[in-house]
């Protein structure tokens, strides 16, 4: 097959970014093998995974379809419960870890992805400030739903409730898996390293896949010029809908893969910050620019690890940079200012905007 | 007697909800964004009283002035600095600048005052109102603060709609452009209802401790959110809007909370949000604005 121009350079730059992940994966089982991973920093390896498929997810709603969502926690909130239900109801019957792994990523993302439609459909509706208001109010319920909810695992089935853990009538033989604003407790950690890099090179697939596509260019243009785009034929809500269904799926795949990393899980670990602390990765890493989101979700999740000393400065710190991100490329005269720094240091390189990747 | 109780402090936490909500409608109105740290303006308002009072002992309602102006100050920087370099640049750059704001004043307020939960004292110092031989207590907290909504919003009414300063903002909020070409100063006039905005959320700020005394750097992020779903479902842009959306918001909020469930109160607002928002865009009381191509 003969590739045009421009299909050889995304190959190229496609090619670049799958193999970054896959390098990172090589060289961290080297370091591992040799002994140099520290033990708090393998901890974080899942935890960086479930972010990186986060803000490569968040980035398909904000850069390509050009959305602001604020309740990406809530979709990621999905998952992750949704995930430690099926985990654990398969523990019986399906023995093999990585089995009932894939089968907790599915339903995550397919819950996930449910939900998706079912807040896009009306909230797609809406633009730009509402829709990020409509989405953190999902975002909120999620979180205030789940506080509330206790589910339990008895002889004959799955049960629910809505008002405390002896409602459910489990007996004696029965497990509970939700306890209301207790979480989740007694997870298998399922979770590994191998599984998340493979998560994050499905997403990828997925994700570049659908911006090179023929539904990716239509996305685009519903973002660029929402009129012209409907005035040759593309249908907005469902191209709309297509990605933001993408979008909160693989939140809830990431979701899944994050809960079955620890032993228990919390509502609240997936509030209005986690969704910040997401738009943070996606903003710092570029808008529209997916290797971007995969390289901030790695380093701002490993850094303060690191920079433990600073930790009470890291959130100003992140408040800032999400400020002057957002100054520097959008005011004119902080636009020149940035491009004559950055000449300062590559001179005889074209100054050139990048563009969307 | 205890669906008036119920009624009251309704009015009442609406009538806080109200008075944040013109501060976030007035901004949407003139400057057609979504001012995100409004609620934190709030929450600075609430920690300036605090320390007036509790730190260097001032008069309750010394702190109050110093609230104000000192959210005024800050909601006339934050619009120098972050918002106005923005003016032309698209909605989701502003929003997402509105969000680092509103973050960085958490943060800021996290480190000086830490996360520990400060009590407040109540700025009202009058005994409650006992009603029917004792049945019904009113507290005066709740008292001054609907008699503060009222005030407010008369006050507010009577700015916009008779002085030279209210005329200006109707101008550029109708239309930019002409509001400039017909000699009147844009920039002044959106920094003036951002000024007014704050004292309003200073206020607020107060109130808000004096009923809820809990005072944290996240105390004002979750009423501001609730004020920006009252001034959606008044219509955004429009005064008696954010008037009534606040006060109906409150009585939902209080009365969900009573007949309903106490742990979903927040899920029942923010369904109520989205419902709107599905049925009436555009809220109760706002316009319907056709778009142009």
């Amino acid at each position: 097959m003969k590739l045009t121009k421009t299909g050889q350079k995304r190959l190229v730059s496609n090619s670049i970014t799958y193999g970054m992940v896959v390098l990172a994966f090589i060289l961290v089982q080297i370091v591992d093998s040799t002994g140099h991973l520290t033990s708090s920093l393998r901890g974080q390896l899942v935890p960086i995974c479930a972010y990186i498929v986060m803000a490569v997810s968040l980035n398909l709603t904000v850069g390509v379809l050009g959305e602001l969502s604020l309740g990406h926690a809530g979709f990621m909130s999905l998952g992750a419960f949704s995930g430690v239900i099926v985990s654990l109801g398969l523990r019986d019957m399906v023995g093999a870890g990585p089995l009932r792994l894939l089968a907790a990523l599915l339903v995550g993302a397919v819950i996930a992805g449910l939900f998706g439609f079912v807040v896009g459909v009306p909230a797609l509706r809406l633009r730009g400030d509402y829709l990020a208001i409509v989405t953190l109010a999902f975002g909120e319920i999620i979180k205030n739903v789940i506080n509330t909810i206790y589910v339990g695992i008895g002889p004959d089935g799955l049960r629910v409730s809505m008002s405390d853990q002896a409602s459910l009538g489990l007996g004696e033989t029965g497990t509970v898996i939700l306890r209301g604003p207790m979480g989740a407790v007694g997870v298998d950690k399922l979770a590994s390293f191998g599984a998340g890099i493979i998560l994050v090179l499905i997403t990828l697939f997925i994700v570049l896949n659908l911006v090179h596509s023929r539904s990716g260019r239509a996305i685009m243009a519903v973002r660029d010029n929402r009129i012209a785009a409907e005035s040759v034929g593309i249908s907005i809500t469902r191209y709309k809908l297509t990605a933001f269904i993408i979008s909160a799926a693989l939140a809830g795949a990431a979701g899944a893969l994050y809960a079955l990393n620890y032993s228990t899980v919390v509502a609240r670990k997936f509030d209005f910050n986690t969704s910040i602390l997401v738009l943070v990765f996606v903003v710092l890493g570029g808008i529209g620019n997916i290797r971007g989101s995969i390289i901030a979700a790695a380093v701002l999740t490993v850094l303060p690890e690191m920079l433990r000393a600073f930790n009470d400065y890291r959130m100003l710190a992140y408040a800032i940079i999400l400020i002057l991100v957002m100054l520097t490329s959008n005011n004119d005269r902080l636009k020149q200012l940035r491009w004559r720094f950055i000449a300062r240091f590559r001179r005889g390189t074209p100054q050139q905007e990048v563009d969307h990747e | 007697m205890t669906f008036l109780s119920y009624l009251v402090s309704g009015l009442s936490l609406g009538s806080i909800y109200a008075i944040i909500a013109l501060g976030y409608t007035m901004v949407y109105g003139i400057a057609k964004m979504l001012n995100f740290a409004h609620g934190d303006v709030i929450m600075i308002g609430g920690y300036m009283s605090f320390v007036a009072t509790a730190h260097l002992g001032w008069p309750p309602l010394a702190s109050v002035l110093l609230a104000m102006l000192v959210c005024t100050v800050l909601g006339v920087v934050i619009e120098q600095l972050a918002y106005k370099p923005l003016r032309a640049a698209p909605s989701l750059a502003v929003l997402i600048t509105a969000i680092g704001v509103s973050y960085f004043l958490q943060n800021a307020a996290l480190l000086i005052w830490s996360s520990n939960p400060k009590s407040f004292t109540s700025v009202v110092r009058l005994p409650s109102l006992k009603l029917f031989d004792g049945q019904l207590t009113i507290s005066s907290v709740a008292l001054v603060t609907i008699l503060a909504c009222v005030a407010i919003i008369i006050g507010l009414t009577f700015i916009i709609s008779k002085t030279k300063i209210g005329k200006a903002m109707r101008a550029v909020s109708e239309d930019k452009a002409a509001a400039q070409l017909m000699g009147i100063n844009v920039n002044q006039t959106i920094s003036v209802t951002f000024a007014i905005g704050s004292a309003l959320a200073a206020i607020a700020g107060v109130l808000l401790c004096s009923a809820y005394p809990i005072l944290m750097p996240t105390t004002g992020a979750m009423p501001g959110i609730k004020a920006f779903t009252a001034a959606v479902f008044g219509g955004i842009g429009s005064i008696p809007g954010a008037f009534w959306g606040g006060l109906l918001l409150g009585l939902i909020e209080i009365f969900g909370k009573a007949y309903i469930s106490t742990q979903l109160s927040d899920a029942i607002v923010f369904s109520i949000l989205i419902l709107v928002l599905l049925v009436r865009p555009t809220g109760l009381m706002g316009r319907k604005i056709s778009e142009k191509v």
